[in-house]
């Protein structure tokens, strides 16, 4: 396709194909080897302890918020405190920012972040969980009854 | 009796579909020549389709906007009480009544193609009226058979139940009619091609006919997705605009792939090159755009931005898009290779140029599926993974910005074949400014290399925009190459504002009780009072917060919000624009209590320097498409009148002729 | 060159055989449990609500199986579960109940209104049960033995066809 002057009609269609082919195989290519490494996985406290994911890399733990581990620290915005799982193996946690609302101690926890080289994990995103939102096919309207239930609240200033 | 009118017109439109369908289908199997008796019906069909599919839309809106409540749907999506603005956007703010708008300004469309185009050749026209018919019939069959609008209670309620004020937004409201339309001319641009193709008249003068839909698509996706970006970022409190969510994939893949498609139209109008690629497009764009709703609508995906998800008409749209893409990818494999060749170009040229940065939005658009559709492959497998930004923004880059690189340079080549030493003058500023404003950021500060890439880019393609206009008469250029220059300077502003929220963005999280002060950025932030407020239908804790950088202090005030009704805690960014940049600032729990017992509060302030550039972009993008479609058509009506003109001038110079004949003999 | 144009559509099929695949999966978004086959772990709950025992691991132990189940008066699946779990009771199962980050009057108006299956009804504030035995919403159903281990975990609202199967379950546990 190079040069000034412009190659055989057959073989240009022919290279654009090939072009664009390689291109997007290409894209493919990149695309599943940066998934495979990038990918958030799953961690139990007792699958950190057994072989923990590199240092650095973005994983998410899931566990129980030991009671008693909770402490804030004098800054007021970054906690400490400790995951633990089914079993004996613990880790130690550290998040700066806003806790999500149903996180205390003793409740179930899922961290998005990473293993310090120290062993601490430090976590960049907290999850919490929203049974309440779930709602099965059939109970669709009950929701909506609720809502007429309270027409009254609802409505002020809305008009 | 409306919903009746509304139901029987759309059962009528469904069966003009299937007229519109089988008189295109019938007059495309007559051979040449030959006419068959039914191919005239095609047209009026499409028409009075249009008229029906409207009427019934109309009738819905009118059940929403007085709220008959014996009509299910308006039962338990709207509410007597609810403000009559809110009342119709009602109309849309669900599946039924939203695919009842999908196929309302679908059958539009189909109208408006066969009302008023003239310039394919008959046979075209019947072909893409045909494929045109079996899309429309295929919504149709969904929504009467699965998602019926205008179902009746068989009781009427008391009262609606739709009160929810979160879905009270104006936002929410108007971006997703706004992405549907694109999505829909984006169907029209599918049947244009399909159309060129299974009569193998893919030319000029198709493309001359399929460019202003798919403009227009574009337009509406621009716009759409520039929308529900913003929405995103000041709803979710998360201080983000872009979240690479599958619900947003799904609005950027069309989008991605009616980029490359718009592209490729206009190198085939100008040049006649880029047949089959331009056909493939079409094909992708439009699929692209059901599987996103396929995504969005079946809950095979998990997603931040809620939606009523339903298995089964996830497995409908499925087989939709099996019948319409499958059946025109199989159409696609056996034509294609008998489309004739277009014309011939050199690498380096405006085409050259244009095909590399087609194939570079396709690998972007390859990239982006991939990493939407991984999840869904792995737990296959019963592995569960996410794919986040991580992914999306370093993967991305690397086809990226080959691609901005070429675009900034594209625009100044010639059509068929130039050497780049004619523009070295045009290479030397563009590639000055990328070096200096490289080393100038990376000399002032440490930020990641895709942030200072963007921001030389940004540069680059700002300047590099208006090159194009250099040497010519401002008065003179075209308005449609105006709407270039305006949509790729756009991009530039959005570049701009990505790069600087990636790079210059300051974060503070501070535990604060009333009276004390921190700071982010030039900006000195004090919390003045947390006081609990009470809204219709929430209680909130409000913080008042003072922010001044020097001048006159103002005022934020961001909210935690608990509801009761779904009950659920939302918090409101408050945010402060000035020219410059956003001051987002976010409230969230206690943060225990000061040695004296103060309470304290944790307070998240962000100083985001020019993120507003991204949604400027956004809007300079489809201003450009807007300037692009009025300067098109007009060119076309004025070529159309000239023919016209033309024609009955030497209709009348034969007339003379043959008169002059007439009396010679 | 010819095949080269099938490519979109090999493509295209993968994708759709994918997506027909998932939709043909269950929407399952349940966590089984690691604790099945382990013992229940050590628990004392203190009564949900006035006129009900509370509930720890000994009421389990001894004599046949019983029904765990983890549940909440804000939970609108559990009201959809009700009858069933009254269908269970009639059935002579014994079920225990766990109210999650409940307060007693919510838990008394909602026996009040969809009835009461349960035999006690211990009051976890703080979902710690739930996180120990594994559970990842609510409701949750657990058969656990005479000896205090946990044979089979049901994830979700039980619904009328689920019945058969918890008595088959709570059967192989004798």
């Amino acid at each position: 396709m190079s040069g000034s002057v412009p190659m055989k009609a057959k073989h240009q269609r022919m290279a654009l194909v090939i072009v664009a082919l390689i291109a997007i195989v290409a894209a493919g290519l990149i695309a599943t080897w940066a998934l495979r490494n990038q990918a958030n996985y799953f961690y139990l406290p007792e699958q950190i302890a057994a072989e923990p994911p590199a240092v650095g890399q973005a994983v998410r733990l899931g566990g129980m918020v030991q009671p008693g581990s909770l402490e804030t620290e004098a800054d007021g915005v970054t906690v400490a405190f400790v995951v633990t799982g089914n079993e004996a193996s613990s880790v130690p946690v550290r998040y700066s920012g806003i806790l999500p609302d149903l996180f205390v101690e003793g409740s179930g926890v899922v961290a998005e972040g990473s293993l310090q080289a120290d062993g601490t994990f430090l976590a960049t995103n907290l999850l919490a969980k929203h049974d309440e939102n779930y709602v099965p096919k059939e109970l669709e309207g009950l929701e909506g009854h609720r809502a007429a239930d309270s027409v009254a609240e609802t409505t002020v200033g809305l008009d | 009796m409306i919903a009746e009118i509304g139901l029987a017109s759309l059962w009528l439109a469904a069966a003009l579909a299937v007229l519109q369908m089988l008189s295109g289908a019938l007059a495309l199997r007559a051979s040449n020549g030959e006419r068959s008796s039914l191919a005239v019906y095609a047209r009026p069909a499409a028409v009075v389709q249009a008229g029906l599919a409207t009427l019934a839309f109309l009738m819905l809106l009118y059940a929403f906007a007085i709220t008959d409540l014996s009509i299910k749907l308006v039962a338990s999506h709207s509410h007597s009480l609810k403000p009559f603005l809110y009342k119709l956007t009602g109309t849309w703010g669900n599946h039924e009544g939203s695919m009842l708008l999908w196929v309302a300004v679908l059958a539009l469309s189909g109208g408006l193609l066969a009302a008023a185009e003239k310039r394919l050749p008959e046979r075209t026209m019947h072909a893409t009226l045909a494929v045109q018919g079996f899309v429309a019939l295929g919504f149709y069959a969904f929504l009467l058979l699965s998602s019926n609008p205008f179902e009746r209670l068989p009781v009427p309620a008391a009262e609606g139940v739709g009160l929810n004020p979160l879905l009270q937004d104006i936002g929410l409201a108007l971006h997703p009619p706004t992405l549907y339309i694109g999505y829909v001319g984006l169907s029209v641009a599918f049947s244009l091609a399909m159309g060129a193709l299974i009569t193998r008249q893919v030319t000029p003068e198709f493309a001359r006919v399929m460019r202003p839909w798919v403009l227009g698509a574009w337009v509406f996706l621009t716009l759409g997705i520039t929308a529900g970006s913003y929405w995103a970022y000041y709803e979710l409190g998360w201080g983000g605009w872009w979240f690479w969510d599958p619900v947003e994939n799904a609005s950027l893949m069309p989008w991605l792939a009616a980029t490359a498609l718009l592209h490729s139209v206009s190198v085939l109008a100008a040049r006649d090159a880029l047949r089959t690629w331009t056909i493939m497009l079409g094909v992708l764009a439009f699929s692209m755009s059901m599987l996103g709703t396929f995504l969005v609508r079946s809950g095979v995906l998990t997603s931040v931005h809620a939606f009523a998800v339903d298995p089964e008409r996830g497995t409908f749209i499925l087989i939709l898009l099996a019948l319409y893409i499958g059946g025109a990818l199989t159409i696609f494999a056996f034509r294609a290779s008998s489309v004739a060749e277009g014309k011939r170009f050199a690498a380096t040229s405006r085409e050259g140029a244009l095909v590399f940065n087609n194939v570079m939005l396709s690998a972007i658009l390859a990239i982006v599926l991939l990493g939407t559709l991984y999840p869904l492959l792995t737990e296959a497998f019963d592995v569960r993974v996410s794919v986040g930004p991580p992914y999306f923004n370093p993967v991305g880059a690397i086809f990226a910005i080959p691609m901005f690189l070429v675009m900034a340079v594209g625009p100044l080549l010639r059509w068929k074949s130039d050497k780049p030493d004619r523009i070295k003058q045009e290479l030397a500023i563009i590639g000055a400014i990328l070096v200096s404003i490289t080393v100038l950021v990376a000399v002032l500060g440490t930020y990641g290399l895709l942030p200072v890439l963007g921001l030389a880019l940004a540069a680059a393609l700002a300047v590099a925009a208006f090159l194009p206009l250099r040497g010519r008469k401002l008065s003179r250029v075209p308005t449609a190459v105006w709407g270039m220059v305006l949509a790729h300077f756009g991009v530039a502003v959005a570049l701009f504002g990505m790069a600087s929220e990636s790079a210059f963005t300051q974060e503070k999280l501070a535990a604060m009780s009333a009276g004390d002060s921190t700071s982010v950025g030039e900006w000195s932030i004090t919390l003045d009072s947390v006081d609990p407020v009470a809204g219709p239908n929430w209680t909130a804790l409000e913080a008042r917060v003072s922010a001044s950088r020097g001048g006159e202090p103002m005022r934020l005030s961001p909210q935690a919000r608990n509801f009761w009704a779904p009950s659920q805690a939302t918090s409101e960014a408050a945010l402060l624009t000035r020219w410059d940049g956003q001051l987002y600032a976010v409230i969230g729990d206690t943060a225990g209590e000061t040695a004296d017992g103060t309470q304290r509060w944790q307070i998240r302030v962000w100083w985001k320097p020019f993120v507003t550039f991204i949604w400027y972009g956004g809007l300079l993008i489809g201003l450009g498409g807007v300037l692009a479609i009025i300067g098109r058509v007009r060119s076309d009506m004025r070529r159309r009148i000239a023919t016209r003109l033309g024609d009955a001038r030497r209709a009348e110079l034969e007339q003379l002729e043959a008169a002059k004949t007439a009396e010679n003999a | 060159m010819r095949l080269a144009y099938a490519i979109p559509l090999a493509i295209f099929l993968f994708i759709l055989g994918l997506g027909g695949y998932m939709l043909s999966q269950p929407k399952d978004d349940a966590v089984p449990s690691a604790m099945i086959s382990k013992p229940l772990p050590e628990f004392e709950l203190p009564p949900a609500t006035e006129g009900f025992a509370g509930a720890s691991r000994e009421d389990f132990v001894g004599g046949e199986p019983k029904l765990l189940n983890i549940w909440a008066s804000w939970c609108l699946p559990c009201i959809a579960e009700a009858p069933q779990l009254e269908a269970l009771k009639e059935e002579g199962v014994e079920i225990i109940g766990i109210a999650i980050r409940d307060k007693p009057e919510d838990v008394a108006q909602f026996l009040e209104r969809h009835g009461n299956p349960y035999t006690r009804i211990g009051a976890d504030e703080i979902s710690s049960l739930m996180i120990e035995i594994g559970a990842s919403g609510v409701p949750e159903t657990y058969v656990i033995d005479g000896a205090g281990n946990i044979r089979y975990q049901h994830i979700g609202d039980i619904r009328e066809e689920h019945i058969p199967l918890l008595l088959a379950k709570l059967g192989e546990a004798r």
